[in-house]
């Protein structure tokens, strides 16, 4: 693996443009030139930033302008003077990090435009870190709607685009650990972290960094955020990113080179060497996501009334559906809800037809009609079973059509039901009115969980045609 | 003579409107798009021909700052900007003048009220593209020297609330400074109405077909915002901007709206409604009042 180093510095610009009106910021400059030292020392060749300054709205945008200069001056801070930059871009790096983000379902592009306001933080960083170009860069945004799955998700295309080629690469999130700014100018003498809650909670913070436990940090970023992140542009989502480029474990040597408050915020620079020790399992065990199947496409139809929400691809209790399978002998339709496993639809053996077990999700978009028997959270939803019941039945005549035989030739019904003194009455009543003239056999189980939040759910045999 | 205001501007500012004009200071070009909200800017336009004022003062919630209200003290900009969210649209390059006399006085007048306040005097900063867009939409000749203000976050920090109460106290700064500068001015509120937004984009910008407003609630809370506008509740508008805010996702934290409506005096008066449209699904209204009338 080609990741030699992760590194953990604050954008704000005191530690660059005004180190000596405090001591602390002079210890962050000095930790900035530690963290210089080591990326020099273990030979990084290119250091791929993620900026919590850099806010993005459509997708992550990744910078490609192969050499961007200019004048550059903070928003905010514009009286500590001008920033002159120039700067190395891997712009090849940048295309091959927005086409895997892309692979993974995300949406990406890449900016080359002279002139594109590179944020603050990793103009620091850059001027900071690699102050003679000596290695390539890569910088992407933190997008200001993503959550955990979509940051995870570009953590793991940065990986990828990084495994693809041979350069030694360090990780770079830009990041400040407590984020509240006195609201009015302090002497710089008497900075301080603006409160004791939020120096604890960078206390802590810097504890588990220090042991190397990166993963863990990961885990916590919500309530991270919850304690002492003011709700600014971007959430505090930069450790899910980091982890994820780095392997999503705690196995590192952490360093904490600097550590002091950044005109109230806390500001650290930290390093993170992949080692082999084993710092511990991890805190937590959240899911973990390869690809991100949300669904942000809002411009095709209006959402008559309500916020967008995901669809239900992106229920994440719900299986990555398939799909079909497609070898000899097998029958597929896409009038009938495609497989949530490796399995057809339907199978012949001699006269007979075998048909995979039938739900009632609709094809296409994979609702539920009656609803579903539980939400994302597992709580629970009132559904009903005899439009669940038709809607099985209507998936199975459909595959015995595409099968060129049809309801009618149906022998053998095993039912599943999810609950059997809910439900026997409603399904038994609508299988009467579509199977009584047909006679079928039938045995109906109760079971107790069925792979996506439906009810019910038949296994068929029937007669094939006659060829 | 004691100076004035003698309109103020609702200017949304999405880049997407001066790319659909294609000025020659932008370097891409479109080939149409969002023509309702650009032709209710050419109403404005032309009223605003018949009204004689020295000075646009403009507030815009992308200069963001956490640490007070700043104001531009330079005299004179020449750069280029680049929207760093829709890049491909806006690359502009624009040559401006500041009125710092002006800005000066109002950063003085809003210190001595209490609240914090700074000069930015770094000759290389770069002028926000809000700022820039509603200018150049309201002014496209850049004639008129400027006052830029920026959006100090009390929202981010505090509440809607507070942010109210601060944006009130820099309104009643900015009409003494104004009344003492001798000076008739036409202040802008940069900003959309409601502002839940598209997070795709179409692959040609400009489709109109693939533009409509986000929500029906947002379509609901706009058309309420400006039926009360309409109707000179004003101030009952700015007592339900928390809510406005809130439920809209509006940009009006940024504080801009609210000053403009407390340096006008709360008109009782109407609105005069240019144009409203929608801009990558958020809600935006072209709107003018006249202290002095037309
Ligand atoms: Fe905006």
């Amino acid at each position: 693996m080609s990741i030699v180093k992760g590194i953990i510095v604050p954008g704000i610009p005191h530690p660059l443009l005004c180190p000596e009106k405090n001591e602390g910021w002079t210890r962050l400059r000095e930790g900035f030139e530690a963290a210089r030292k080591e990326l020099e020392e273990c030979g990084a060749e290119r250091i791929v930033i993620y900026s919590t300054m850099w806010p993005s709205v459509i997708g992550h945008q990744i910078q490609a302008d192969p050499e961007p200069e200019w004048v550059h001056v903070d928003e905010l801070f514009h009286d500590l003077g001008s920033i002159p930059y120039k700067f190395k871009i891997d712009a090849e790096f940048g295309h091959s990090f927005q086409a895997a983000a892309e692979a993974r379902g995300l949406m990406a592009r890449t900016v080359a435009y002279h002139g594109f306001p590179i944020d603050t933080g990793s103009v620091v960083a850059l001027k900071l870190l690699n102050p003679d170009n000596r290695m390539s860069a890569s910088i992407v945004s933190s997008n200001v709607y993503a959550d955990r799955a979509e940051t995870v998700v570009l953590g793991k295309a940065a990986r990828d685009a990084i495994e693809a080629s041979d350069l030694k690469t360090a990780i770079v999130v830009v990041m400040t650990l407590s984020n509240r700014l006195f609201t009015d100018y302090i002497d710089p003498a008497s900075d301080h972290i603006h409160s004791p809650k939020d120096e604890e909670w960078n206390d802590k913070l810097l504890e588990f960094l220090g042991g190397g436990r990166l993963e863990d940090v990961a885990q916590l970023s919500r309530t991270i955020q919850d304690q002492i992140r003011v709700h600014k542009v971007v959430n505090f989502k930069p450790m899910w990113w980091m982890s994820a480029v780095m392997g999503q474990h705690n196995r590192y040597d952490g360093a904490v080179h600097a550590y002091a408050p950044l005109f109230g915020t806390g500001g650290a620079v930290v390093s993170l060497t992949p080692s082999n020790e084993v710092a511990g399992d991890k805190e937590y065990d959240e899911e973990d996501v390869e690809v991100f199947q949300g669904n942000r496409t809002v411009l095709g139809a209006s959402t008559d009334g309500v916020q967008q929400k995901p669809t239900s691809e992106s229920n994440s209790q719900a299986p990555t559906l398939r799909t079909t399978t497609t070898p000899a002998a097998v029958i597929n339709t896409d009038t009938a809800p495609a497989p949530v496993g490796a399995y057809p639809h339907a199978r012949q053996e001699g006269g007979l037809l075998y048909l995979s077990g039938v739900g009632p999700r609709q094809p296409g978009t994979n609702a539920i009609p009656g609803g579903p028997i539980k939400d994302e959270n597992g709580d629970a939803l009132n559904y009903d079973i005899e439009a669940q019941t038709e809607a099985v039945i209507e998936n199975i005549s459909k595959i015995l059509i595409a099968s060129g035989s049809s309801l009618d030739e149906v022998i053998d019904v095993t039912a599943f039901l999810v609950d059997m003194d809910r439900d026997f009455a409603g399904y038994n009543k609508v299988y009467a009115k579509h199977f009584t003239p047909i006679g079928a056999t039938r045995t109906t189980i109760a079971i107790r969980a069925l792979p996506t939040p439906i009810a019910v759910e038949f296994k068929v045999v029937a007669r094939a045609p006659k060829s | 003579m004691s100076g004035s205001i003698v309109a103020g501007v609702l200017a949304p500012h999405p880049p997407h409107l001066v790319y659909a004009e294609n000025p020659p200071q932008n370097e891409p070009t479109a080939e149409c798009g969002w023509e309702t909200l650009r032709w209710g800017y050419e109403r404005l336009r032309k009223d605003l021909e018949g009204i004689d004022y020295d000075t646009l003062v403009v507030l815009s919630p992308h200069w963001q700052t956490y640490v007070g209200t700043h104001f531009l003290g330079v005299p004179h900009f020449k750069s280029l900007s680049v929207d760093p969210v829709f890049p491909n649209l806006f690359r502009f390059h624009y040559e401006l003048d500041v009125d710092v006399a002006l800005a000066q006085a109002i950063c003085s007048q809003a210190g001595g009220a209490g609240l914090v306040t700074k000069m930015m005097e770094n000759p290389d900063f770069r002028v926000d593209y809000g700022t820039i867009v509603s200018c150049h939409m309201t002014r496209p000749q850049w004639d008129k020297p400027i006052v830029g203000i920026s959006s100090c976050r009390a929202t981010s920090y505090y509440s809607v609330e507070v942010m109210q109460k601060q944006a009130a106290v820099l309104a009643e700064a900015t009409r003494k400074a104004v009344e003492e500068s001798g000076r008739r001015v036409v202040l802008i509120a940069s900003n959309s109405l409601s502002h839940s937004h598209f997070t795709t984009e179409s692959a040609v910008p400009e489709d109109m077909s693939k533009e409509h407003i986000m929500s029906h609630g947002q379509h609901m809370w706009d058309m309420r915002a400006i039926d009360l506008l309409r109707k000179g509740k004003t101030q009952q508008f700015v007592d339900e901007m928390p809510e406005f805010t809130s439920q809209a996702i509006s940009e009006t934290d940024a504080g801009a709206f609210t000053w403009m409506l407390h340096a006008l005096g709360m008109p009782e008066y109407e609105a005069e409604l240019y144009g409203y449209g929608t801009v990558i699904g958020t809600g935006n209204a072209v709107m003018a009042w006249y202290p002095e009338g037309k």
